[in-house]
């Protein structure tokens, strides 16, 4: 999903920044306010922003016969809200632009409002969801990070679709073309993904009921 | 560990080997949509990163090394719980039956 250095026309990586910056802000905030009110949550946020990490490092082979990685953004997602994920996003997308050239710095904005916030956004919409549906907490968990890490990925394609659209087919065509490329392939990762972060939410908090998992790692009041 | 994480875990192993034995190419997705942009008819990359690992044997240390602090970090955070959870878990399983004394 990230998109390269330089690659978006400068209106375009402007405008992404300017509509990611509120986010970012926004989710600073929260965090802190959580390190004051819910000190005993500060090991699940280092958590959260340590599966991201791992997570978006692992470049893994997919169907397609092309890699791409999973975002691990839902965790935090699922446990905080979406806001803080903003933050944490953005500090692995930064790690990967200035030592790994992967991304970029021009191109930081697009790419943390599909990763940083698109994502997270939609994981917890899927769990909220998910909830009022009913639907058992692993499923839920799993539908929702995965989702998530999709979302970044179909994200990333309407992205640039709308900075390269198809000279015939217009931006669906364009979208259809880089949908092909990036969602197909994050399909089974995706999956991955789902699985891990109800594996990871298991082992962080233990022999507990399902369903007082969540409140046990949020520091109880959400 | 429960079976429920066990068998997630074999599930997630089986999604990265399965295309490995299908066979392909397996360039990074990023690459391919890359290539389509500049492709496209007037393109060039109107800034170029600040720094690039010299070598794919220097972007393979940095990304082991960022999946490294991640791990340790989240194998912290695992330990951690667990140990908290330990004295309330075993308070009714010493040795000589006691129990332990309240903290």
């Amino acid at each position: 999903m990230h998109i390269m250095e330089g690659f978006l026309p400068a209106s375009h990586a402007l405008g992404w920044y300017a509509v990611s910056a509120p986010f970012v802000l926004a989710g600073a905030a929260r965090i802190r306010t959580i390190v004051r009110e819910q000190p005993e949550a500060r090991l699940t946020l280092a958590a959260s922003g340590a599966f991201a990490f791992v997570l978006s490092a692992l470049k893994i082979p997919s169907v397609t016969g092309s890699c791409s990685h999973p975002t691990g953004t839902g965790l935090g997602a699922i446990v905080f809200g979406p806001s803080v994920m903003a933050v944490l996003g953005v500090i692995v997308l930064l790690f990967q632009a200035l030592l790994l050239a992967h991304g970029g710095l021009t191109t930081l904005g697009a790419n943390a409002f599909s990763m940083a916030i698109v994502g997270p956004w939609v994981a917890y919409g899927v769990w909220k969801l998910a909830g009022v549906a009913g639907l058992p907490f692993a499923v839920s968990v799993f539908l929702a990070a995965a989702l998530g890490d999709l979302a970044t990925y179909v994200f990333t394609s309407l992205q640039l679709a709308l900075a390269y659209p198809d000279p015939v087919s217009g931006f669906v065509g364009a979208a259809l073309k880089f949908g092909g490329i990036f969602a197909i392939t994050q399909i089974p990762l995706a999956i991955a993904e789902g699985l891990l972060t109800v594996v990871v939410i298991e082992a962080l908090s233990g022999k507990i009921r399902d369903e007082d998992r969540i409140s046990a790692l949020s520091g109880g009041n959400k | 560990m429960s079976m429920r994480s066990v068998w997630m875990l074999v599930v997630v192993v089986l999604i990265a080997v399965i295309p490995l034995l299908m066979g392909g190419e397996f360039g990074g997705a990023d690459n391919e949509a890359a290539a389509i942009v500049q492709g496209t008819e007037g393109f060039s990359p109107w800034f170029s990163p600040i720094w690039e690992p010299p070598s794919g044997e220097v972007a393979s240390m940095l990304f082991s090394l960022q999946a490294a602090l991640g791990a340790l970090v989240l194998g912290y955070a695992i330990g951690r719980a667990h140990g908290r959870r330990r004295p309330d878990g075993d308070r009714d399983t010493t040795k000589d039956g006691a129990l332990p004394p309240r903290a």
